[in-house]
């Protein structure tokens, strides 16, 4: 076996078998952790097949920022995890089933596809050879030219999603005192105090 | 030689497991949200292996957008997740149903 193909079946080996302990997993923190294994294979597989700069992007974004995120909001949350697993394998029988007529289907799929005569027209941006140009140059070369509108609409999404987390859990608790600069620059002499003539022997 | 078919396999295998976890943790939205994110890494080891095979850059362009949407899917997902945990005390599927949808 040569070394491309032994570590292209121990990433997709890893991969595949971390993937199912984070739906198997009994703890969700063990699940984020399986998730994270499985992202940072599917990255060494991106690496195998030439896509480095993804590959790079998948170990930032997914185990920087969403795996993180992820891991987060499971310790943040007071929850019984054991009582959410109730009733696991009462869907099991279903869930196999769906399952196997799926992937049935698809690795049908995946034996029997041929590429077409016409695709060698397709192509809309070859592969410059990787010994003269970088994969990362390349995927710029086409994104901040054909594909800039698409890339800027990318970063929108992003946008909004960031001014929707936040105005989803941002909330103001009523009886906090916060300090509010504009009615203290506002108070005057008048307002602040209140003089009061008391008369002798009387009180207020 | 690894050829196209292995890695459309591997997807294919990653796809299912993503679907498999969506049925059996039916009550935990955690682990739903977790299998979304599986089905997108599926979708993209497909996309990167086309663009490789077919030697058109085009392909790992579009897996990058996917992962921005992954992205800005789990944030939301989580923000939405956390407001409701914060009113109801719960994340079980199935007391999501305040809207009779």
């Amino acid at each position: 076996m040569t070394v491309p193909a032994f570590f292209f079946y121990l990433f997709s080996a890893v991969a595949v078998a971390s993937a199912f302990m984070v739906i198997a997993g009994r703890n969700p923190v063990h699940s984020v952790l399986w998730l994270i294994l499985t992202f940072v294979n599917a990255a060494g597989l991106f690496l195998l097949i030439g896509a480095e700069f993804l590959a790079m992007i998948l170990v930032v974004v997914y185990v920087g920022a969403v795996a993180v995120l992820f891991l987060f909001v499971v310790m943040m949350l007071d929850v019984d995890f054991a009582e959410l697993r109730e009733g696991f394998l009462q869907y099991l029988p279903i869930g196999a089933l769906v399952g196997l007529v799926f992937l049935v289907e698809l690795v049908l799929v995946v034996g029997t596809w041929a590429v077409g005569p016409g695709i060698a027209s397709a192509i809309k941006a070859p592969i410059p050879n990787a010994s003269q140009v970088t994969n990362t140059e390349a995927i710029g070369r086409v994104l901040y030219t054909t594909y800039v509108h698409y890339f800027q609409i990318a970063g929108l999404v992003l946008l909004v999603a960031m001014i929707g987390a936040i105005v989803l859990t941002l909330h103001h608790r009523v009886n906090v005192k916060r300090q509010n600069i504009s009615s203290q620059n506002a108070r005057t002499r008048d307002t602040a105090i209140e003089v009061v003539k008391v008369k002798t022997g009387e009180g207020i | 030689m690894i050829g196209l078919p292995h890695y459309l396999t591997v997807a294919a295998i990653l796809f299912t497991l993503g679907i498999l976890g969506i049925f059996l943790n039916r009550k935990n939205v955690i682990v739903i949200l977790m299998s979304v994110e599986l089905i997108l890494l599926a979708v993209n080891i497909n996309l990167v292996s086309f663009s490789a095979f077919l030697n058109d850059i085009v392909g790992q362009i579009f897996a990058l957008l996917v992962l921005t949407v992954a992205a800005a899917e789990a944030a939301i997902g989580l923000a939405i997740l956390v407001v409701f945990f914060r009113n109801r005390g719960s994340i079980a599927v199935e007391d999501i149903n305040a809207m009779k949808g």
